[in-house]
């Protein structure tokens, strides 16, 4: 057959086509449980990371339930929502829809007799997602700890927010102006970070990281976002 | 099966150690320099990158190879593409489930390899006109070559740009005041920050040409 007539270039092009959709389909669906499995555990490991508690990834899943007492899905106005469970709520769809049609997931963890609130954040680095997790203390001011993660932030700059240096400096820091205030906007501060690096008596700034500064800036918002969504619930509770 | 020429012939040992210093893809064919520029601020993602733009030029070159007296030549820019697009998704697909932490340090550069000029110019310049077994060990030398130039780049990089090589400190630890650091830090160094970004990268890159070329004679133009 002539390799150049239109006959043999069509079905050349459909033969090729379908085989190769074929292979990728059956290598796709074949990967598909592990994957998941793989989201699944980091997301846990990450949780857990946050309260301290650091562990593999394949051993996240054993121990999850150890630490992780209540997991809460809140509405907007700070009701719990029964219907939807908090570890299956994708912050990637919620973070599109209007604030007050949002679910807010909330983790209550229990390590050494202490109590802690995990917040889930999601916001935009400079390239792609960012995401991670807060901890506070049961005051539900204190920073117990935070862990970041990325899409496709810049290595070596922005890509640092995972870095064991970048979260451990949120430790003990608060995010209410006045501990007596309460949870309103107004004595909302968050955790920010500094520009060439933040003072150390500031309770409520940590270093930016130098060359990844529109990344440190989309923590900042993601914090902040994210947090503020939460003062109603904890004031009432 | 008999083969007139044996496996490792010196026409194919040259087919492997080619692309390492003569006909090197980024010092001497220029290709493949958007993915140096971009993935050598580190050693451990531009290692990870390297074997991953081996493994898909050696097998795109061998199935382009096998098929190459089937592809109308009109279409076959297209071919090309839908090959080595479904070999680096086969890729992204096994990181994902198989070594996911590696994939996650990867994550869009896994995608990028197809826009990788060597895959596309291998092809083109050789896998389209030779059997499958050269094409593959041509794959494999001008992946090497790639990712030699990537190591060394980025090995530059990550030591005076960061003070560290595959995340280890190796000149000491930078603390905010020179009392609390260590190292070299101590007497006052501190990192090259311009090496953290991608101009740096082509200068360095430049510079390694320049070297190459003044030791190797058979790169100097007459």
């Amino acid at each position: 057959m002539d390799r150049n007539s239109n006959t043999y270039t069509l079905i050349f092009s459909s033969i090729l086509v379908i085989l190769v959709a074929l292979v990728l389909a059956f290598v796709s669906q074949f990967t598909k449980i592990r994957f998941e499995t793989n989201q699944t555990n980091e997301k846990m490991q990450n949780i857990l990371s946050s309260i301290g508690v650091d562990i593999e990834r394949d051993q996240a899943a054993k121990v999850f339930k150890d630490y992780i007492k209540q997991s809460l899905t809140l509405n907007a106005d700070g009701s719990i929502n029964e219907s939807v469970k908090a570890f299956d709520v994708d912050l990637h769809k919620e973070t599109k829809k209007d604030p007050s049609k949002q679910l807010y997931p909330l983790y209550i963890a229990e390590k050494d007799g202490k109590k802690f609130y995990v917040v889930p954040l999601y916001g935009a680095g400079l390239w792609d997602a960012i995401w991670g997790y807060i901890a506070l203390d049961s005051d539900k001011n204190t920073v117990e700890g935070t862990t970041f993660d990325h899409k496709g932030e810049t290595p070596g700059l922005g890509a640092q927010i995972t870095e064991k240096w970048f979260q451990a400096q949120f430790h003990g820091k608060t995010i209410l102006k006045d501990t007596i205030a309460g949870f309103n906007e107004d004595n909302f501060v968050s955790v920010k970070t500094v520009k060439g690096g933040a003072r150390s008596d500031d309770n409520h700034g940590v270093d930016a990281i130098s060359g990844g500064t529109k990344t440190s800036d989309g923590v900042n918002a993601m914090i902040a976002e994210r947090l503020s969504h939460y003062l109603i619930y904890f004031q009432k509770n | 099966m008999a083969e007139k020429e044996s496996m490792f012939s010196k026409s194919n040992i040259k087919l492997l150690k080619d692309p390492l210093n003569d006909n090197n893809p980024i010092t001497v064919q220029v290709l493949g320099i958007c993915s140096a520029l971009a993935v050598t601020v580190q050693v451990k993602p531009a290692i990870v990158m390297a074997i991953g733009v081996t493994v898909v030029v050696a097998f795109s070159n061998l199935i382009i190879s096998l098929i190459r007296n089937f592809i109308p030549n009109r279409i076959r820019i297209i071919v090309q593409l839908v090959i080595v697009a479904a070999l680096v998704i086969l890729v992204d697909l096994t990181l994902k489930a198989y070594s996911y932490d590696i994939s996650k340090q990867l994550s869009v550069f896994v995608g990028l390899i197809i826009t990788n000029c060597i895959v596309m110019g291998r092809i083109e310049a050789f896998a389209l006109a030779n059997k499958p077994w050269p094409s593959f060990l041509d794959g494999i030398g001008n992946g090497a070559g790639y990712g030699f130039i990537l190591i060394v780049v980025s090995v530059i990089r990550e030591l005076l740009g960061s003070g560290k090589l595959m995340g280890f400190e190796i000149l000491g630890h930078k603390a905010k005041t020179i009392s609390e650091s260590t190292g070299l830090y101590t007497i006052g160094y501190e990192n090259n920050g311009f090496m953290l970004l991608a101009p740096m990268a082509l200068i360095v890159v430049g510079v390694f040409i320049w070297v190459q070329r003044s030791i190797n004679s058979k790169l100097i133009e007459k």
